[in-house]
């Protein structure tokens, strides 16, 4: 059997009373969700030291509403498992909370609010549980009146664990429809542990998706790191390292002494060719 | 459910209901519980709400007293009415009772301080 909860049991049941104490008692559990939190509030960019009001779409037992709460923000959080829900009245979080299915859609007015987060709860909207339930079609009812019920400038950010490329596409392509712009920001993407997914949606016009956080260029920078250790090892004994530009210096004028041939040493000496060889 | 939240919600997720707002109160309990005042917050949040509904749901529960029926201009620098908006808005809890769509008549129950609005598969638009 598969570990994904959402090949378990519909979400209203995977989130009986035990899961439910589970997100209160957990230190770990209770840990990542905080640090999720933390990032998708980095990825809303809200402007600074303004008090907001924020939806969290499944916002279970308020864990991401308490960092919310911490950030100085209001929110209304929407969740389809009650269990969970009364967990979060018994923390007695500051925001308020409303069971309800995303997949019927968001039932606020539209404009409500600044932003919207959602931690670990999307996946949710692929299954079809219930006989009547059309996967494509929720998720275009859900995020067509998320739309709606979010402020001009507003963002969404989504932390979720989708299971294979035709999801993110499905994903994306029914939040486009609906009238959103945004994508997919991948944390982490070469790590197996540590990479997580998050849709950042925005209402008004296209703006550059925010960076991710350990992509390529941090990677080149810590590989730039160790090559110059591995180099400062090489010096200390006297010769540079094979194939850099030093190295090979050293090596035309080796040549030169020798009274062998040799190109002059120019700005192209020892750089790449471009691609278009 | 605090009345910020009532403000927002609406029952238009039903089938056949155009806007389904704002959603009649019928209370059997209600709480007050202290919360931290953010004048900032409520100053913010006024010119998003409709305040005339907030008023309305206000009196339906016996909780509009003081309680301007209109915003003044300036109500900004009025720290006495943030005040009192600000009570009605976060402090007022609906514990238990319903809400009541305005166009199909359909009962959501509030239990708990939880309005519970699942839809059954005959509902879902």
């Amino acid at each position: 059997m598969s570990r994904r909860p959402e090949h378990q049991a519909p979400p209203e049941v995977f989130y009986n009373e035990d899961e439910a104490r589970k997100y209160t008692q957990n230190s770990r559990i209770m840990e990542i969700q905080s640090q999720m939190t933390e990032r998708c509030i980095e990825l809303l960019l809200l402007p600074e030291d303004t008090p907001c009001l924020l939806l969290d779409i499944g916002c279970g037992s308020g864990l991401s509403g308490t960092v919310l709460e911490e950030n100085g923000h209001m929110w209304i959080g929407m969740d389809i498992s009650r269990a969970m829900l009364d967990v979060a009245i018994e923390r007695e979080i500051e925001g308020d909370v409303v069971l309800a299915d995303m997949g019927e859609g968001v039932p606020f007015r539209p404009g409500s609010f600044d932003g919207a987060i959602s931690v670990s709860a999307l996946q949710w909207l692929f299954n079809a549980d219930k006989k009547s339930h059309q996967p494509v079609k929720r998720l275009y009812t859900f995020f067509s009146t998320l739309y709606a019920a979010l402020s001009r400038s507003a963002r969404v950010v989504f932390q979720f664990y989708p299971e294979n490329e035709s999801q993110l596409d499905l994903l994306t392509s029914q939040a486009m429809k609906a009238g959103f712009y945004g994508g997919v920001v991948i944390d982490f993407p070469n790590s197996a542990k540590a990479k997580k997914f998050f849709l950042v949606l925005m209402t008004g016009g296209a703006a550059p998706l925010p960076k991710a956080l350990g992509t390529d260029e941090e990677d080149e920078h810590n590989l730039q790191v160790k090559y110059a250790r591995r180099e400062a090892s090489k010096r200390a004994r006297g010769k540079p390292l094979k194939n850099t530009k030093a190295w090979l210096l050293e090596k035309k004028e080796r040549r030169r002494k020798q009274g062998k041939d040799t190109r002059p040493d120019t700005k192209y000496t020892g750089r790449k060719r471009s691609g278009r060889f | 459910m605090k009345l910020i939240t009532h403000n927002m919600l609406t029952s238009k997720c039903l089938k056949g209901v155009v806007t389904g707002y704002p959603l009649a109160i019928n209370a059997t309990n209600i709480k007050v519980t202290e919360v931290d005042f953010n004048p900032e917050f409520i100053s913010r949040i006024i010119p998003k709400l409709d305040w005339e509904v907030l008023w309305r749901a206000a009196d339906s529960i016996g909780h509009s007293d003081g309680l301007p029926q209109t915003i003044e201009p300036k109500f900004e620098e009025n720290s006495d009415f943030l005040k009192k908006a600000h009570k009605v808005l976060l402090e007022v809890e609906i514990e238990e009772g319903n809400l009541v769509c305005p166009e199909s008549g359909r009962r959501f129950p509030i239990s708990k301080g939880i309005p519970n609005m699942l839809l059954t598969e005959a509902e879902v638009q």
